[in-house]
């Protein structure tokens, strides 16, 4: 039974399964620490103390979640190796030197300073202490900017010539950097990521005016977050609108597929809902909206969109996937633009801060982001098979030569080790987030090293021993 | 596009430039997974507490180096990357895998209380799966890799035999004397004592192991041998097993007497002799016996690029690491974690 297994799809699951795991994390952490970083400077600009203590509750879940990112990530830099050799190897030329570079201006740098932003708050002034916030937040950033230009490469590739023997080699290192959808996908990932984070602590905040514990600490919490829901989250559906115009143009299958648009036609309908059947080349039960398609996508209601039968069967991507996971990212912008209105409404009310049932909306809506940007992901890369690089390389002939057996064996561990590892992850944010902010907290960070020593106090240590 | 390729020897240069970035990870990753093996055995709660926070600032970023030998590798030699991670599929597996639990464990332990035992275990056996796979793989390196066309041939467990296993034994211990060494550097008291006993007892084994490694390799390929022991490279090559001697006899001292930051670095430096000696003796093979580093380079653009970004970058980056080396000073203590 074990030779049956198909390395191909096992290499696919357990990369979809550690890089949907991997996502999670980053996604939190980009958000939160540009937040972590406007925090700061508020408390250095006003002196309030209540920043402070916000900080210091939420830097903590931010070392939790950056963790839980860092072993994650260092997995995804060999996966590329141990289940996608060939791809390595034939693209290497091109890819090799953005995750190079990935490493070289990010990955140290949020590192170092992360541990200063952690442990040295008595070790360095306040201000060098902001700066390290401020450098691991654009640390984030940076990092985000390579991994998704690399992204974008396999999705538009450009600036690039393949040789006789099949390899790829850069011709023009600016075109495949800023190839063409890779501004869209950034800035749709960087907001998302801001939405994300931002949800996450309206969410806190909505728990904590509900128990009526932390109340400035949670008004805080809230009232920045829902700055974010309103001026932010319809800005995303512009950019998110941007992005799918520029799909349509690179990879206009994978819009079809979105749409579950398999008749080539003028006018076409925006299908709600249905069921698409990848055999039967059409979706069943459609919920239409007559020529809103056209409209979305062609800005004229009787606009020419392709259907999926344009392209032949076996260039088709699993539609199904693709039709629902969009429907869910694009559901959660809407309810978090809704949120954005209710918090504005609220607000002008001057009931923000007291509608218990506003705060328990917020709690609900805290693991939102996360589904959509998943779902996000599931839409762009489910939507780009069956090609690794789009339209030059298939993904079964990107696959390592090692057999089906060890490959299960190495997803189902996997399975079994980030399940515990996110569920106890899970567990001691969720305690942090019980624990709340400390308004009596010692001074914080210095994370058991001693100052370096001064003259004066070694005589007092002589002869002392710790235990 | 600029190509450096007709001005300087590109792949020489980050031949170089990887071997290094290996090295600095097996230098400074080595203390903090030597810690994390040594964890258990430490004779009490707050010891470990000790032990943790003395590693905890700096264990992202040695790590970090990991990722840039094996990125820096996909992108420099991306076909040396795509043979030699199939070729290890389960050990590298199992070391992230390690990785993962011992990373972890520095964020969940002090935020647990019932469990932190768990997670002491999860720091401790996560630190030494990474440290016996990667000297597994070491060992099964040496011995060369099974090769057809761009692509690995061998077995899925080709890596497993004695000798894969002595020598992920002697990372083990390796790692374990960096990691005592560190601690006798970075704490005073019991702990400082108790660090200072096991440097001395692991010393003996990596003698001994080095002495292992360092007469088989000859004697397994006899290009190594004819490479040390002909003339005139007998009398060149000889200042290395003797620096590492030196090494031995100067740590083995400065135990006795009371030595605090010596021995660390004279670890570091049997380190580096050791890492010195295999790349002399692998030389110029990247897949050995089968792809050398010429071959395995990617087109000149693509190691042009790189080499302009880590020509400014790798600097930076070593300044402030060593930055926050230097900011966190001192000895630790056991109390307030953050």
């Amino acid at each position: 039974m074990l030779d049956k297994l198909d390395p191909v799809l096992l290499g696919r699951i357990q990369f979809a399964f550690t890089i949907s795991f991997h996502i999670i994390f980053p996604s939190f952490t980009i958000g939160l620490a540009s937040w972590l970083a406007m925090l700061e400077w508020r408390w250095l600009r006003t002196k309030d103390v209540v920043y402070a203590e916000t900080y210091r509750m939420w830097v903590k879940i931010f070392a939790v979640t950056f963790g839980m990112g860092v072993v994650s990530g260092v997995v995804m830099s060999f996966q590329f190796g141990t289940n996608w050799s060939v791809f390595a190897d034939k693209a290497g030329n091109v890819l090799g030197p953005l995750l190079g570079y990935e490493v070289l201006t990010a990955f140290f740098l949020e590192a170092s300073f992360l541990g200063v932003m952690l442990f040295g708050w008595n070790r360095v002034s306040p201000v060098m202490h902001f700066a390290s916030t401020i450098i691991v937040a654009a640390g984030t950033l940076i990092s985000a900017f390579w991994i998704l230009s690399a992204n974008s490469w396999m999705q538009t590739p450009r600036g690039f010539l393949q040789g006789a023997d099949g390899m790829l080699y850069p011709a023009d290192w600016l075109e495949v950097i800023f190839n063409p959808s890779f501004p869209y996908r950034f800035i749709h990932m960087v907001v998302a990521a801001y939405l994300t984070a931002a949800f996450v602590v309206a969410g806190v905040g909505g728990f904590y005016l509900l128990r009526k514990r932390h109340v400035s600490h949670a008004r805080v919490m809230l009232g920045m977050a829902m700055i974010m829901a309103v001026f932010v989250a319809p800005m995303q559906l512009l950019i998110g609108d941007a992005h799918g115009l520029n799909t349509l143009k690179h990879q206009p299958v994978k819009v079809a597929a979105m749409e579950g648009l398999w008749e080539t036609r003028e006018g076409a309908p925006l299908k709600l809902f249905g069921l698409p059947d990848q055999v039967g080349e059409t979706t069943r039960h459609p919920i239409e909206i007559p020529k809103m398609s056209s409209l979305i996508l062609t800005h004229d209601p009787n606009g020419l969109v392709r259907g999926l039968k344009e392209w032949p069967r076996e260039e088709r991507p699993p539609v199904a996937w693709v039709f629902w996971t969009f429907r869910f990212m694009v559901g959660i912008g809407m309810l978090m633009i809704l949120t954005g209105i209710m918090a504005l409404v609220l607000h002008l009310k001057k009931r923000l801060f007291d509608a218990r049932w506003f705060q328990c909306w917020c709690m609900a809506m805290t693991p939102a982001g996360f589904i959509a940007v998943l779902a996000g992901w599931f839409v762009t890369e489910v939507g780009r098979q069956p090609y690794m690089i789009y339209g030059v390389m298939k993904t079964a002939e990107s696959v390592s030569p090692v057999p089906g057996a060890p490959v299960a064996v190495s997803l189902g561990t996997f399975l079994l080790v980030y399940g515990c590892v996110f569920g106890a992850g899970v567990h001691y944010i969720l305690k942090l987030i019980r624990k709340g902010p400390e308004s009596d907290e010692e001074p914080y960070g210095s994370h058991g090293l001693r100052k370096p020593p001064v003259i004066a106090e070694w005589a007092g240590e002589e002869g002392g021993r710790h235990v | 596009m600029f190509n450096f390729e007709n001005f300087i020897d590109l792949p020489l240069i980050w031949y170089g430039l990887i071997g290094t970035a290996l090295l600095l990870y097996v230098l400074l990753d080595g203390f903090d997974l030597g810690v994390g093996i040594l964890f258990p055995f430490a004779p009490s709660e707050q010891c470990r507490d000790r032990m943790m926070s003395s590693i905890a600032p700096f264990w992202d970023g040695n790590e970090t180096w990991l990722v840039l030998s094996g990125g820096g590798l996909f992108a420099a030699f991306p076909l040396a990357y795509a043979i030699l991670m199939p070729a290890f599929y389960i050990p590298v597996i199992l070391m992230l895998l390690g990785l993962i639990f011992r990373g972890v464990a520095f964020e969940f332990r002090f935020k647990a209380m019932r469990s932190r035992r768990i997670w002491d275990y999860a720091f401790h056996f996560g630190s030494l799966a990474a440290a016996f796979m990667q000297g597994m793989v070491l060992g099964a390196l040496v011995q060369g890799v099974k090769v057809d066309g761009r692509s690995f041939a061998g077995g899925v467990f080709d890596w497993v035999n004695a000798y894969s296993v002595m020598v992920g034994m002697a990372l083990v211990f390796g790692y374990a004397l960096l990691g005592a060494t560190w601690l006798v550097m970075k704490t005073d008291g019991i702990t400082q004592e108790w660090a200072r006993r096991c440097a001395s007892y692991v010393l003996g084994y990596i003698g001994l192991f080095l002495v292992i490694v360092s007469i088989s390799m000859p004697m397994m390929h006899s290009h190594i041998r004819s490479l040390w022991f002909s003339m005139p490279n007998l009398y060149l090559l000889l200042p290395i097993p003797l620096c590492s001697l030196a090494f031995f006899v100067m740590i083995w001292r400065d135990l006795y007497t009371g030595r605090e930051y010596r021995p660390f670095l004279m670890s570091l430096g049997v380190f580096f002799t050791a890492y010195l000696g295999l790349g002399i003796s692998l030389w110029p093979w990247l897949v050995p016996f089968e792809v050398t580093f010429r071959q395995a380079a990617a087109a000149g653009p693509s190691q042009s690029l790189l080499l302009v970004g880590t020509a400014v970058l790798l600097p930076v980056v070593l300044a402030y690491t060593g930055f926050c080396y230097y900011l966190f000073r001192g000895k630790s203590s056991h109390e307030t974690v953050y």
